[in-house]
């Protein structure tokens, strides 16, 4: 093998150049063939933008996610949708609530909104202030390392679903979407702050880091432009892996009855709802796990692939 | 060992009493009335002063706290006179709402947990590793592929959904369980075990696609290592390499997640109680959460907190058996 390139070039084959690829460039040609990866975004994109252009979308069919339809539900047999799958056709694309007959696509489609909105938000608060604490325990060490680690330790050991179910219960009820963004990323961050703590301690030594400080950085420079770069990565992946269990975390308290409140639709809460209709109204129970399930699937794919892809021991392509 | 299992010790008891402390401070010193909470919406005022008393909310904040956590090493009574209640160890205080001590009703409720947990455990274990461990072994084959893409859909779905669709196809189309009705295991273990199948295998739907994935990877990489290549120049059985060397430290990242799992689901399941209508210790919290039966959710936290601690420090002490690398101080 190592004799060939020489032959290939002596024949005046030309040998593909070697490129110097960043890792970031390597990372994206990988995902870029991967057709996991290229599923999930498609998936996602899809969903985002219907979040986005709700307003747009509801214009189009013309149904508030709030009114009421009763047209479209039997009264006689106790609010069932008139029709087959739920009431589905030109009028209710996706069918209507059973007992008022309010549009499901609708509903759906402002629902997105709420539950990206929350797993996004909670995501990103649980990732920074893991950041933050994990690079500073991290890079400091000694007794602040061990009294961050404590912390984290005992944040970890809260029986998490229970005491989010407790808070949410007791907590009023202004302003839910905040409060929830607020209450999953109180016991989420730990996992990020032990990441990013084991993370930077493996890099906190090394010659970089060093030629930096003998440059005259001070911490702020060589935590933030010296070694949280060199951390990125698998930062990156945990984001994009916490989005969907957020969404599944979400629509769980909303399904046990503690997320948002009505009128705001979310998907966890349709679910709730239409799991007492299930026997009349399948369709309206199937419709939102569907969805939450297609959205879950897709950012697991995406951070998946971002992972392998991110892999400096992954396949050479 | 003896020294490192007793700081350990420490170090669980010191978590618990912090988690208790706030939890505590939550449930009964920050809403405006916790007694009125505590005593339900059909109390007369004459009994939430009553339940005030009793609960020892008119004395200093510390004083409640340290009576809370004596009385569950010592028991204790609550209130004076012909209307104390009594409340024997270990004391976890008293839910007005049920008219019972909450550690009666724990106790009432946990063997339905522990079931639930347990056999879905035993069936996510089982099919998780198998199925990784086939995966692994196949690397890059369509079976491979299928089992993963399998995984990554049973991991995706909602608890619910998964419970719903398998109550759809098992009980209701092909009739082959009967729709879930808890049984003691006093009653028969084949009655108890029937009963319990269909959430034993929603729980487990879920946990076990994690378990797959996790020991796919674990196991890959086990597998390039050199002591793996030496086991097989050694001559021995591929079989022999693959348990021996390869799995045992396979799993232990397994163990870790196992021990944090269990631990989570001892003190119920609350989604997959609720949907089943199990009447464990998950359902007992929910609907304490919305009678806002203080007593209990402190109860309920504080024993889920005991035995996610005590997971842990299970984990640690495993670790020691499977991986001989690790060595306590």
């Amino acid at each position: 093998m190592t004799t060939a390139a020489p032959r290939e070039a002596a024949a005046g084959i030309a040998a593909p150049a070697v490129r110097g690829r960043s890792p970031g460039r390597i990372a994206y040609e990988r995902l870029r063939r991967d057709p996991a990866a290229l599923l999930g975004l498609a998936i996602v994109t899809v969903f985002v933008v219907t979040a986005l252009a709700a307003p747009l979308l509801t214009g189009l069919n013309g149904w508030r996610p709030e009114t009421f339809d009763k047209t479209a539900i039997d009264q006689a047999l106790g609010g069932v949708p008139k029709g087959d799958f739920g009431g589905i056709g030109a009028e209710h694309w996706l069918g209507v609530e059973p007992g008022n007959g309010r549009d499901v696509f609708s509903r759906i489609v402002y629902g997105a909104r709420v539950s990206l909105l929350i797993a996004v938000a909670a995501t990103a608060v649980t990732v920074l202030a893991g950041t933050a604490v994990g690079l500073v325990a991290g890079y400091l060490g000694g007794r602040v390392d061990t009294v961050l680690s404590r912390i984290m330790d005992l944040v970890m050991s809260f029986p998490s679903l229970i005491f989010m179910l407790a808070l949410l219960s007791i907590a009023p009820g202004t302003d839910r979407v905040l409060l929830l963004v607020l209450i999953m990323s109180m016991f989420s961050w730990p996992y990020v702050g032990r990441i990013v703590r084991g993370q930077t301690l493996s890099v906190r030594h090394r010659e970089f880091v060093d030629a930096a400080r003998v440059n005259g950085a001070m911490g702020p420079h060589i935590l933030l432009r010296e070694i949280l770069p060199n951390i990125a990565a698998p930062i990156l992946v945990y984001t994009t892996l916490a989005i969907p269990a957020n969404i599944g975390t979400e629509a769980a308290l909303s399904f046990l009855g503690v997320g948002v409140r009505p009128p705001t639709p979310s998907w966890g809460q349709m679910i709730d709802n239409g799991l007492l209709w299930y026997q009349v109204a399948p369709a309206y129970f199937m419709i939102p796990c569907v969805c939450l399930f297609l959205t879950v699937l897709a950012f697991t794919l995406l951070g998946d692939a971002l992972r392998d892809a991110l892999d400096p021991k992954g396949g050479g392509r | 060992m003896t020294r490192y299992l007793l700081r350990r010790l420490a170090a669980v008891a010191g978590v618990l009493l912090v988690i208790c402390a706030v939890t505590f401070a939550v449930f009964y010193v920050l809403p405006s009335d916790p007694a009125a909470h505590a005593c339900g919406k059909t109390c007369t005022p004459e009994q939430v002063t009553l339940v005030r008393a009793q609960m020892g909310l008119d004395r200093p904040v510390y004083e409640q706290f340290g009576g809370y956590v004596t009385g569950i090493f010592t028991g204790r009574v609550l209130g004076d006179g012909p209307t104390a209640l009594e409340c024997s160890v270990p004391c976890f205080g008293y839910s007005y709402q049920n008219a019972l001590p909450v550690w009666d009703l724990l106790t009432d409720r946990l063997p339905v947990s522990v079931s639930l947990a347990l056999g879905a455990a035993a069936l996510w274990l089982a099919g998780g590793l198998a199925v990784g461990l086939v995966a692994a072994l196949r690397r890059g084959t369509a079976l491979d592929r299928s089992l993963m893409a399998a995984t990554l859909a049973s991991a995706s779905a909602p608890v619910y959904f998964t419970a719903m669709m398998l109550l759809l196809i098992l009980v209701q189309r092909l009739e082959w369980l009967p729709y879930p009705d808890y049984r003691p295991i006093s009653e028969g273990p084949a009655a108890w075990a029937g009963n319990l199948l269909l959430p034993w295998m929603t729980l487990a739907s879920l946990y076990a696609a994690m378990y797959a994935r996790l020991t796919r990877a674990s196991m890959i990489e086990t597998m390039a290592e050199p002591y793996i290549r030496t086991a097989r120049a050694k001559g021995l059985y591929e079989r022999t390499v693959v348990t021996k060397h390869g799995l045992r430290s396979a799993l232990t990242p397994i163990v870790t997640i196992f021990g944090m799992d269990l631990g989570g689901l001892l003190a119920g399941a609350v989604i997959t109680e609720h949907v089943f209508g199990l009447p464990g210790v998950g359902q007992l919290t929910y609907d304490a959460i919305f009678k806002a039966d203080q007593p209990v959710v402190l109860g309920v936290t504080l024993l889920a907190a005991f035995f996610i601690t005590l997971a842990n420090l299970g984990v640690d002490l495993v670790y020691a058996v499977i991986d001989p690398r690790v060595r306590y101080a």
